[in-house]
């Protein structure tokens, strides 16, 4: 057991002495993420719009389809975009296999799901009669789906969020479309994967602290930011009579 | 202003609304009035376009409304609706009261002055800050009605507005909705189910039961002369003694109650079945049978006193029940109590006769 504290010791150095390869695997795997997560959730968010304000047949079957595929193996996501990215793949001619991009787009495909059945939860969770309000009001149909959108921002952040816990800790995905390659499309987590192959225990371990740091970051960040909005309402309802 | 024709208006196989009729007058206070589950909030709805009727028109301000979302939209933002029990946005006071005229691309110093207005016009001051979603039912209430007014409606709709307030809220939201209408040109189209209420606030009003309009006219007319049996319970007519009109002189009927004789005023003729209708607060009582004006005197046996406030309401035996209110004074003078034998008056003029 003594290599876990050697991990954390070697983490601590690796981080703090600025190792070039740490901080370049850290960064590629926060640009990766992040990526995904934001234009997940520019993509999917409408979705889950799309989908909870509309009535149509099916949509039950839809709903229950895309909670299905909130488990979907990243194994499996990764093997049908190699499928359709690989040379012989329909969509071959772009020629991205094994790069960063290709990586993004099938990490967007692995939050899709996510983003979107927690976004529709978190509509549902907005009383209908907020939207009438609304309406009655004078809204468009428009206005009155981001009222209803914002009444459920907490919630909605929260799809984000967990969006992108699956997007910075997959491995088989990233591997498979990415290849793993030094300096160009090496995450933290196929780092990991790698050097436990070859026998260096303690850098993976401390590769594992460092992205177990990264997601505690985003976490408390998130937090923060809740936190933030909760004093406000806390502070104005204070009474003033 | 508003107009609306044939309405008809089914959730599945059930029929909420049938056949309504109704044409507001631009100004005026149109109060529906009903039970609960009447259809009072769904006609309000549909008139509010929230929902689309089964069948029947809705004319606003002389044009048809069609099923086209750029026209409903454009009389929407001519309207506001304030329902029974409002919905807040989880934001601030101001924000909830701005809401409407955000919307309308109102904003700047104008807004401000807007909205600040309305707050204190509803009595709600120094409030503007504070998370809507922490008011009291009562204060709620006032912020929906300043969200509603603030956009100065052609149409205000008030869907029961009092029914989840204690007495004084209630009658503070009775006054703003008096001062409001007193000081702009707003029409209004508000249901309640009390008649009470409906009689303060309405210049017209419509009575509607079982999804029909049974009887439109002044609160007045609808609360002393209400068409059947129906209206007569709900506007409170504890006195419908049923009988048949056994004959009419002139106008003058007597009308036959379990072998007692009740005279009255109607054009009906004999052998119609009917109801004498007479409000407890038209009937006096005495110790001795005096010589009146009043046609129609009984003697009856008093079988219960209920004092509630400066009131007692006495009921009798006279061979078919009757209730009378008094005062409560009246009552301590007489010195009645259960059992005494005693007088019940009332005028022929005082009994309202409708078609069984």
């Amino acid at each position: 057991m003594h290599y876990i504290g050697d991990a954390f010791v070697l983490a601590i150095k690796l981080i703090f002495t600025g190792d070039y390869e740490v901080y370049s695997i850290t960064a590629r795997t926060l640009e990766i993420s992040i990526s995904s997560t934001l234009i997940g959730a520019l993509l999917f968010v409408p979705l889950g719009c799309l989908i909870y304000f509309n009535n149509f047949r099916g949509k039950r079957t839809l709903i229950t389809i895309i909670q299905t595929c909130y488990s979907l193996p990243t194994v499996f996501v990764g093997l049908l975009v190699f499928l359709v990215f690989s040379r012989a793949g329909p969509l071959g001619i772009f020629g991205i296999m094994f790069t960063p991009q290709v990586m993004v787009i099938g990490q967007i495909v692995l939050v899709g799901p996510i983003v979107t059945g927690l976004a529709i939860s978190a509509l549902s969770g907005v009383s209908p009669a907020i939207r009438e309000t609304a309406i009655s009001l004078g809204a468009s149909r428009l206005q009155s789906v981001w009222v209803v959108l914002k009444e459920a921002r907490f919630a909605v952040l929260t799809a984000v969020m967990v969006g992108f816990g699956r997007a910075i800790s997959e491995v088989g995905l990233a591997l498979m479309v990415g290849g793993n390659i030094r300096g160009y499309t090496r995450v933290l987590t196929t780092a990991i994967s790698l050097e436990t192959g070859i026998g260096d225990v303690a850098l993976s371990l401390a590769l594992g602290f460092i992205l177990v740091a990264l997601a505690l970051i985003v976490t408390v960040l998130a937090n923060r930011f809740l936190k933030v909005k909760e004093a406000d309402v806390a502070q104005s309802r204070a009474p003033t009579s | 202003m508003l107009k609306v024709e044939r309405l008809h208006h089914s959730y599945g196989k059930a029929e909420i609304l049938k056949n309504i009729d109704l044409d507001v007058e631009r100004g005026e206070v149109f109060v529906t009035i009903g039970p609960t589950g009447s259809g009072k909030t769904t006609l309000l709805r549909l008139v509010g376009l929230l929902e689309k009727p089964t069948s029947g028109h809705i004319y606003f301000d002389g044009h048809l409304v069609n099923n086209s979302e750029r026209q409903r939209l454009e009389i929407r933002r001519r309207l506001a609706m304030v329902s029974q029990k409002p919905a807040v946005f989880n934001a601030s006071v101001f924000d909830n009261v701005a809401y409407g005229l955000k919307i309308r691309k109102e904003n700047g110093a104008s807004l401000r002055h807007k909205v600040m207005n309305a707050l204190d016009t509803v009595g709600l001051s120094g409030y503007e800050r504070r998370d809507a979603r922490t008011l009291s039912g009562g204060e709620t209430q006032r912020v929906a009605l300043a969200r509603a007014m603030v956009i100065e409606p052609e149409l205000l709709l008030l869907d029961e507005p009092t029914a989840n307030l204690d007495p004084v809220s209630t009658s503070h939201i009775e006054k703003l909705v008096t001062e409001v209408i007193k000081k702009s040109d707003m029409t209004v189209l508000m249901s309640t189910h009390d008649m009470f209420q409906g009689q303060r606030l309405a210049h017209r009003m419509g009575v509607l039961i079982g999804g029909e309009i049974l009887q439109t006219g002044d609160p007045r007319e609808i609360f002393s002369l209400p068409q059947s049996r129906k209206i007569a319970e709900f506007v409170g007519v504890e006195n419908m003694l049923g009988g048949v009109i056994a004959s009419n002189i002139e106008g003058i009927v007597d009308i036959n109650v379990d072998g007692a004789v009740v005279e009255a005023i109607s054009n009906l003729g004999v052998g119609e079945q009917v109801y004498a209708c007479i409000r407890p607060e038209e009937i006096t009582l005495a110790r001795t049978k005096e010589s009146t004006s009043a046609r129609n005197t009984f003697l009856g046996e008093m079988t219960r006193i209920v004092m509630f406030g400066p009131l007692a309401r006495i009921e009798l035996d006279c061979g078919f029940p009757l209730v009378a209110l008094i005062t409560k004074r009246s009552a301590e003078e007489m010195n009645l109590q259960i059992g005494n034998r005693i007088y019940a008056s009332f005028k022929a003029t005082g009994v309202h006769v409708i078609k069984k």
